[in-house]
Parts: C-alpha cells; structure tokens; sequence
C-alpha cells in the first residue's frame, strides 16, 4: 500500500468561487443531513397507497348490496374515508413521538390494551360468534384485539430490552436513558418474563373466541423472542414446544369444533360445499375468476352478488382478486411487502435494541398476517377471522396498523444520526 | 445490536420474501393459469338449498290396510290472485289454455278456481283467495314439464309435488274421530315442538288430533333438501346435490276394519231404529276390545268424512264438525262422551261387596222397593224376587239388592267424613273400588282426547259443591224450597251438596246419580273382568313400520293393575252374565242367537238419566269361558238396554264371529299377525 500525496486532480472549485446555491427550505430539508431525511418516505407514500386502496375496495365491496338493498350506496366509503384519515393522524403523530418516550409508556399501553380486553369480555358485543367487540355511543365499536397486538409488541419488545450490553462495561444510568445502553443479549429469564406478560393477552383473546388474532399474537411473540438474539438452542427448543403443542391440540381435542373445522376444511375444501368449506371455496373462485387484469372496479358479479362472506372485511382480498386481477391482487401483495421491507430496514438500522424489536415486531405481524388473510382466499390457509392490513374495513385495525406504521416511523426517526 | 440479531433479521428478510413469492405464484396460478376454470365456476357455484317436504307416513288397520295414506303427486294449482293481477282478462285465456291440457272441460276448471263466496253454488274453491288452487292432481310428468317450461304462457299456474291424503275406508270402515286429522302448523307449535319449517307450500301439516296428533312424530318423518345451482337473476340451472328426505313411519293400528265397519254399521242401526221409535239420541258409540287390551273397534256416532280437512275446511263443513246440533261430529264419544253406565255397573259393585266382606255365596232380599229414612227407592218397576244370590240379581238386574249392600257399606264406612265439607276426606270404601277398575281416572289410551268420568269420592264432592254451590250452576241462588223439582233439588244441594248421604251412596252403586263413564272405561272394565283382573291402558297402535316394511316399534297394552277381586269372584260374576243372556235381561235381545256356537255373556244397562231418556247400555264379552273379545255399546237418550244397545252387540258378535248367516271378520276370533313383523306387510 503506498501513501500517496493528496490527489493532484481537479479537486472542485474552492469555496467562495461561486455564490452559495439557493435552496428553498423543502430543497434543504431533503438534502443530505436535512430534517425530512430522518422520514422513510417510501414507507409512507406505499402506506398512504395501501390506505387509498384499501378505502376504493371497501367502496367496491359494499355498493352494489347497498344499492341492491335500496340503502345509501356510500355508507361505507364515508366510514371508511374517515377510519384512513383518522389512522394517518394517528401515524404521523405516532411517528413524531419519541419511541423511547413510548417505551417508558409501555406498561400502561399495556395495561390499556389487557383492560380493553377484559372490558369486551364484560361488555363486549357478538358478532358471527366472537365476542370481540365493545359498542360506543353512536353506533361506532371498538375491537379491542386489534390494539392488543401494539401491546404485545410493546411489552415484549420491553421486557426484551432490558439487559445491558455487557462488553461496553456497567450502564452509567438507568435503563431508558442514553447513559443505558440496553442493546444486550436477552436471557431467557428476559424471554419468559415477555412470554409470560403477553399469555393474558392471548389467553384473552382466545377466550373472545378470535382464533386469527391469537394465532397473530402468538407468532409474532415468538418471531420477537428470536429476532432478540437469544441463543439458537433455545429458539429450537421453542421450535420444538410450538410443534410439540401443535400435537397436543390435535391429539387432546384442545381446539373447539368450529376452529378444528376452519383450520383443516381448507385441506378438503369441495368436500363440504355446504358446509364450513364453503368460504374458502368462494373466496378461491372470487379470485380465480378474476383473471390477469380482473373484471374492473364495481364490476364483480361474484363479490358483488354475497356469494362470498364478509367481503368488505375478511375477504377482501377477493375483490381485489375479481376486480382488480392478477395485476391488482399482486400489487397488493407486493406493496405490503414493501412495508414489511421497510419495517425489517428500520429494525436493522435500529438505534437500540427495543427499537429494534418493535420494529421487527410490527414486520413479523404484517407479514403472517398479509399471509394467512391473503392465503385463505386463495386456498393455501385455513380460514379464520384477519383482517388485511390497511385494506380490510373496521376502525380499530386501521388504527392499529397506522400506529404501527407510526413506531416504525418513529424509530426511523429518532435515530442518533438525526437527533 | 448484537450480530445474532442482525443475522436473523436477514432471516426475517428471506421469510418475507418468500411469503410474498408464494402469494404471488400462488396467485398467478389461480388468476392466469386457472382461471378459465374458475370463471366457469362463478357461473355454476351459485348454489341454493331447496328443502323437500317428507312424506307423512300412513296409518292402516290390523291387517295393513291403509285407512290414511299420504303420498306426493304432481298438482297443478293456479294462484288466481297472480291470473287476475298479470293478465287483463281475468286469466280466461290462460285457462281456456290449461284446460285441454289437463283434460278438463272449460267448465269444469272455472268452476274449481271459482271463489265460494255469497251466491256461488257447489262446486267452488273453499280456501283462501291467496292460496293457490289445486285444479288437477295426479298430473303425468310432462303435462307438469309443458306448464313449467312456459312461464309466460301459464301465468300464475304451477305445477309441484304436493303431499297428498287419501283416506281409502276399507270395508267401509271410517274411524273419522281416531286417526284425527292434519291442520297447518301454528307459529307457536312449531317454537314449542322445534319443527324446523321445510316451507312447503307455505304450511306443514301436523296431527291436531286422535292418532294423528299422538303418533305425529312419528309419522312425520324427515325433510330433505336439495342443493341447486343458480344464476344471478336466482333461476335454477340444476341439481347439485342433497339428501331425500325421509318418509314417516306407518302406523299399524289394531283396528279390524271389518269390525270397525260392522261396529259403525251397527251403530247406525240402533240409532235409527232408536230414533224411529222417537227418542232424540244424536250420539253413540261402540267399542270392541281385545282382552290383551287393544281397541279393534271404536266407533262413534256421528261419524264424518275425514278429507273435509284436506285442502281448507269450508264454514259450513266446520259448522257440522261442530255443531252441537248435529252431535259433535269431531267429538270422539267413545273416549270423551261421559255417560251412567247404569247397570253395568254393577259388577264393580258385587266385587266391591265381596271385597268388603259380604258373602259371594250368601243371600240378599230383593223387594220392590227399598227405604232409607223414610225415602223409597224402587227396584225399576220390578216386582219382589225375595232373598236371592248376587247371581240372580246380577241376571235380574235387581236394583234393591245393591241398594241394601251399598247402604250397609255406607253405615260401616267413615260416616263422620260423610259430614263434612274437607278436601282431603277419605274415598269412600265403594267409591275406592270403583275407582280400582279403571273408572273416574283417563285410562291413557294412545288418543289425545280422553275424559275422565266421574266417581263420587267426598273430595270430588266436595269440589263440585265448591264449583256450584255460589258460582257454576249457583244452586243457593237459583234453588227454591217450595219450587219447580229442578229448583228443589238445587235447594237441597245449597244445603247439604257436600254430604256423602247414603240416597246418593245407593244410587252410585247401580252406576247412576253421579256416577259417569266413557264406553272406554266400561270396555276397559269389562276387559278385566273377562281376562282375569288385568286392567290395560288401551292401544290402538299396534306398530310403527318403516316405509321400506321394517319393525321400527311394537306397541303393547301396559297392564295399569290387577283389580281387587280375587278370579273366583270373577269367574262368579261371568259366569252370572251369562246367564244374563239366556235367561235374563238380555234373554229377550238375543234370543235365537245361536249360544251353542259363541257363547256370549253380558250385561244390560239402563241408566235413568234427569230429565230426558234413559242410557242404554250393553256390556259383554265372548266366548264366556275363553273371553277373547268385549264388546260395548252405549247410547244416551235411548231407552232401555236391552231394547236399543242389545241387539246392536248382537249385531257386532254376530260380524266378528260369522254368525247368523253374516261373514266372519275374525272367523274363530283370532287376531291378524301385526303387519311388520315377517308374518304380514304394510299394504300400498
């Protein structure tokens, strides 16, 4: 290697050569070091894409009953206008709040959402058989699981973070402050103390009963323990407990009839037309029959006609399969991939740990969610009761998932570089 | 971060990137590669959920003869309010249309869809203006496929498998009153019983009453359903699939319908005859029962024709059904009609004598009249037999005897509870033997309709009194010392209603004053006298068979109790009755009946009844030594025993057995083999 004299080349011109080039402030703000580089903009224009999407869908899905019924064809559209609007607020003051402000917030964000929950128990109203949401003056119901799995992330991404990293020698202050650099290896004890904080959680939404959402939550749980860094035998070992109970729920009829012929009548799903194979068959043929471009917006006679159930919230991908087509479902697809992508990115330049795991919390729960949702419409995922994500209607997931978006805006942005 | 975590995020990386890989090829199989199929499936998958009705199962006689057989036919019905709202001339060319097509006469089919309304003569539509009009059954196929393929032409006519109830009367046998009949469903009913609504032809049809109503599960079976396809506008492209529905079990009753016929034959007979001779009796009946204790004969009087139910009951059809004027038709007397059994009665009454010690043996005075506390009780207008045997008067039917034996019993009962007014008194030592052979109790027979009877226990006094001294019949208001005899008595009821007085006590034993029974009961009574002391709960079911011919159930006769007579009390007492026939009341009746043949024993009844004609009663069984049938009529304003109700048993012995130049029904009185069981099949 040779140390060569500084470059002999033309090295630019020398300060004060030209006059300094005019900025307007937005120019400034987007330029290297401004104050709107701390924002993951592609994150929030594909949320903000997903939000429109998902509002035009809703809109699409409820119309022509609506109109058939004789009642105001937009009753929905306006809902669900308000629900996006209201959720992208919700996001953008999420994502100016500090997170380390929110994760000093933690216990009683969770002891909210476990009250919520306990509420809907008391007071909670069935609809299809689940007693999962609470009503509120006005006719407006909250769905109290939805905002269970921020509590859940949270708490566990907490519990998770305490541990300080040992190489760099005793913390100099108490967990939360920059003196705390808490980005250590959790310990088991960490991983059992989140375990242990999320199992009401579950155990309450279980109880509703919303086998969907319990199934999120405990993915997403156990996709937060392993992204924490412990070691890979006990991340085996869970491996080993969840197949383990898996078993024991097959063998020992733990599952209720309903939720064992939901989870294994997408295996068979002609079998039983009547019957509960019925909703994965229509929704399959929903999709399918939509072809590469679809059958246009408003134009699904099968969506359109009831022949698939809860169109505008569970099923609501196949509206996007019929209408919109291969090249409307995918886009879909794909753009919720980007938001996972971006949420992954935001965990991996994460300043600390529970940064870092609430991002990759939020990731983990889009991901199996977008999965299992768009799965069972498409006949690779048994059926149970998920919304999609930013398309589905419903208030409470909307917010939930636009808070979300928020934490990892908001981890994003409070990184060092730009504080 | 630590590395490992770094590492697994990549991880997470990868897993992300492959979910949305799968969706993705998934999708593209669905929506690119698949889809041809799909789309076609969109067209085909919308399904619907048809139910289809089941068909009611039958009821048949002994033998497996239908009396109600239910079966789906093509009908075609025309819904006048459509013709009338769809077309501009009244529907006249859709029908001028239709009416060649069913082989019927222009005429003819307006006359069936024409409204019963003011000043529309017979025949006309009697149901409702909304229902439609059934104009044609039995249709073949494809007159039905003609009118179903061509919408637009016949407006407002379909054509539809419709259950439809054919009542065939075999040997003319009509038990109208026990198979009941078939009304549509009330809301009510159907929350109560957890019917689930197959939705046809807007109503389902369920037993209101008699076998119908109590076998009604039974006969009803299981709706099905079928799975069509549909397009969009909802018109059925095909069958998907579904399961049949399942036809109701058939009922196999142990009604004979040749005995049945020759009991209402019978019936008729003596009632005409009966009327002729100018009394005004307007009701009856006759019962035939087996001693294992099923019903092979009921008949009641009036009778009716059962398919007046089908197809809407018109207001004057109802009317006769019941009107009291006419007798009640629907009523069934011979399990609801309450009447003295009169002398009849008088085997419980020797057997209540014997239990309480009198002598079987023993002699008792027979006067002309007999007087307790200066009140004379006559012996019917008979003369004195002097002392004679509990054979004799049996025979003779001598009233003075039973008087004496009831008011000795009456002086050794609880003679202070006799006083008093008190709900929880002892039952009278009588009354309780009464009561032992099946009387003033509902003998649970498989009908829904049942009465009671009545015997004159002090508690049952009692709530009569309570009933009418000051409300009901008001007897301390209407009754008068010095008025009318009607007045008087009710007097004397406001005074001592409540007191179990031995005039009453005397009166009771020869089956009269308060004493009343449904022929059931006497037949049920006279069957535990013929075999042995048994007293059933009467069947008229005898089997519930599958439509495919299968046993489902067999019925028995419960045995309710053995009676408190001991068998030589019994063989004493029929023995006595028949002597009855050759030699006493009955002689006259049956005389040239050829006994040497079938050995009949009976008893005569005369109930003497305030203020109209007496009860006329016979009760008997045959053969005398072998009893294997009992047979009981029973005729209210009729006269004597042995002049109205006599020859009508006689009539019905002489059709079981052959006798007397008749044809036997049961030639050697043995029972058919239940049909189901491999010996006999359920008839079509």
């Amino acid at each position: 290697m040779s140390v060569g004299l500084p470059s002999r080349g033309w090295a630019g011109p020398r300060a004060g050569t030209f006059a300094p080039r005019h900025q307007t402030r937005l120019g400034r703000a987007f330029a290297k070091g401004g104050v709107a580089r701390s924002w993951d903009w592609l994150l929030f224009a594909v949320t903000c894409a997903l939000a429109v999407l998902g509002t035009v869908l809703v809109w699409a899905a409820t119309e022509p009953a609506l109109r058939q019924a004789g009642l105001d064809p937009h009753t929905y559209l306006k809902k669900a206008i308000l629900w996006a609007v209201l959720g992208f607020v919700l996001m953008l003051v999420t994502a100016c709040m500090d997170y380390r402000r929110i994760r000093r917030w933690t216990p009683y964000i969770y002891g909210f959402s476990l009250l919520l929950l306990l509420a809907v128990l008391a007071v909670g109203q069935s609809v299809n058989g689940a007693k999962a949401w609470i009503s509120l003056p006005g006719g407006f119901q909250v769905e109290p699981s939805e905002f269970a799995k921020l509590g859940l992330i949270l708490s566990a991404a907490w519990l998770l973070s305490r541990q300080p990293r040992l190489a760099g020698g005793r913390p100099t202050g108490p967990p939360g402050t920059p003196g705390h650099d808490s980005s250590g290896r959790p310990r088991l004890r960490d991983a059992a103390f989140a375990a242990l904080a999320a199992a009401p959680l579950i155990a309450l939404v279980e109880r509703e009963p919303a086998l969907g959402v319990m199934l999120v939550l405990v993915f997403t749980l156990a996709g937060i323990v392993v992204v924490s860094g412990i070691r890979l035998y006990w991340v085996l070992g869970l491996v080993a407990a969840v197949a383990g109970a898996i078993f024991a729920i097959a063998k020992l009829h733990l599952l209720k009839g309903y939720q064992l012929t939901r989870l294994t009548s997408f295996l068979h799903p002609a079998q039983d037309v009547a019957g509960s194979g019925y909703n994965g068959l229509q929704a399959k043929i929903a999709v399918g029959s939509g072809g590469l471009h679809g059958e246009g917006l408003f134009h699904g006679t099968f969506t359109g006609g009831n022949f698939v159930p809860s169109v505008q919230t569970d099923f609501i991908f196949t509206v996007a399969g019929e209408e919109l087509g291969f090249v409307g479902a995918a886009a879909i697809v794909a753009l919720l991939g980007i938001v996972v992508f971006r949420a992954i990115r935001a965990a991996q330049i994460a300043d600390d740990m529970f940064g870092m795991l609430v991002a990759s919390g939020v990731a983990i729960w889009f991901i199996f969610q977008t999965f299992v949702n768009v799965g069972m419409t498409i006949g690779i995922m048994p059926i149970t009761g998920l919304p999609l994500p930013f398309i589905s209607y419903g208030g409470s997931a909307i917010f939930a998932d636009m808070i979300a978006v928020g934490l990892v805006q908001s981890v994003r942005r409070h990184h060092k570089l730009f504080t | 971060m630590i590395p490992r975590s770094r590492r697994r995020l990549f991880g997470l990386y990868a897993l992300t990137l492959a979910a949305v890989v799968v969706l993705g090829g998934r999708l593209w199989y669905l929506q690119v590669l698949d889809t041809t199929q799909y789309k076609a499936l969109a067209q085909v998958n919308q399904t619907r959920q048809i139910v289809v009705p089941a068909v009611r199962g039958g009821i048949t006689d002994d033998t497996g003869t239908p009396f109600v057989r239910n079966e789906t036919e093509m009908v075609v019905s025309v819904n006048m309010m459509d013709l009338s709202q769809q077309t501009t001339d009244n529907g006249a060319a859709v029908l001028a249309k239709l009416a060649p097509l069913l082989h019927l006469s222009d005429k003819t089919l307006a006359e069936k869809v024409r409204l019963c309304t003011k000043g529309v003569p017979q025949p006309c539509w009697t149901g409702s203006p909304y229902q439609p009009v059934p104009v044609a059954e039995n249709v073949s196929d494809a007159t039905a496929l003609q009118i179903m393929e061509e919408p637009k032409v016949f407006i407002g006519v379909t054509a539809s498998l419709q259950p439809v109830t054919d009542y065939p009367m075999p040997d003319g046998a009509n038990p109208a009153q026990v198979l009941g009949y078939l009304q549509p469903i009330t809301q009510s009913e159907m929350a109560a019983d957890h019917i689930p609504e197959t939705g046809f032809a807007g109503d389902d049809l369920v037993g209101q009453a008699g076998l119908e109503a109590q076998y009604n599960t039974e006969l009803t079976g299981k709706p099905g359903n079928q799975i069509v396809s549909v397009n969009a506008a909802g018109d059925v492209l095909n069958t998907v699939g579904g399961t049949p529905a399942q036809t109701g079990d058939t009922l196999v009753t142990s009604i004979n319908a040749k005995v049945q016929a020759i009991a209402q034959q019978a019936l008729n007979t003596a009632i005409s005859r009966s009327k002729a001779s100018g009394n005004s009796v307007n009701q009856g009946a006759a019962v035939v029962e087996s001693t294992s204790g099923r019903i092979v004969a009921m008949a009641s009087y009036p009778n009716y024709n059962p398919s007046v139910w089908t197809n809407g009951i018109s207001q004057s059809e109802f009317n006769y059904l019941f009107g009291t004027a006419s007798g009640d038709p629907v009523m069934n007397w011979a399990s609801q009609g309450q009447y003295a059994p009169g002398s009849t009665f008088k085997i419980t009454s020797t057997a209540a004598a014997v239990a309480n010690g009198f002598s079987l043996n023993g002699t008792y005075n027979c006067p002309a009249s007999y007087s307790i506390g200066g009140q004379s009780f006559a012996n019917d207008g008979e003369p004195s037999l002097g002392p004679i045997s509990f054979r004799t008067a049996l025979i003779q039917s001598c009233d003075t005897v039973y008087y004496e034996v009831a008011y000795q019993m009456w002086q050794t009962d609880d003679n202070k509870a006799n006083f008093q007014l008190n709900p929880h008194a002892p039952i009278q030592k009588m009354q309780q033997a009464e009561l032992d052979w099946g009387f003033g109790n509902y003998t649970g027979i498989d009908l829904p309709e049942e009465s009671p009877g009545t015997i004159p226990t002090r508690q049952w006094l009692y709530n009569y009194y309570e009933d009418n001294a000051h409300k009901g019949q008001n007897w301390c208001k209407n009754g008068k010392a010095n008025g009318s005899y009607v007045q008087q008595i009710e007097y004397d009821d406001c005074q001592s209603g409540y007191v179990w007085g031995p005039g009453q006590a005397v009166i009771a034993a020869i089956g009269q004053g308060y004493v009343t029974s449904t022929p059931l009961q006497l037949t049920n009574a006279y069957t535990a006298l013929a075999d042995g002391g048994k007293l059933y709960s009467p069947r008229i079911g005898e089997a519930l068979v599958s439509a495919s011919g299968k046993l489902v159930q067999e019925i028995n006769p419960p045995v309710i109790r053995k009676v408190d007579a001991s068998s030589q009390t019994l063989a004493y007492i029929r023995s006595a009755l028949a002597g009855v026939v050759t030699q006493g009341t009955a002689a006259g009746a049956f005389g040239g009946f050829p006994l040497n043949q079938v050995c009949v024993a009976g008893k005569t009844g005369t109930a003497q009844v305030e203020g109209g004609k007496s009860t006329s009663v016979f009760a008997s069984f045959a053969p005398c030594n072998n009893p294997q049938f009992v047979v009981i009529v029973m005729l209210p304003n009729s006269g004597y025993g042995a002049s109205a109700a006599a020859p009508a048993v006689r009539a019905i012995w002489d059709g079981i057995y052959g006798l007397e130049g008749h044809k036997a029904a049961l030639p050697g009185g043995k029972l058919p083999p239940v049909p189901g069981t491999g010996k006999a099949t359920v008839k079509r």
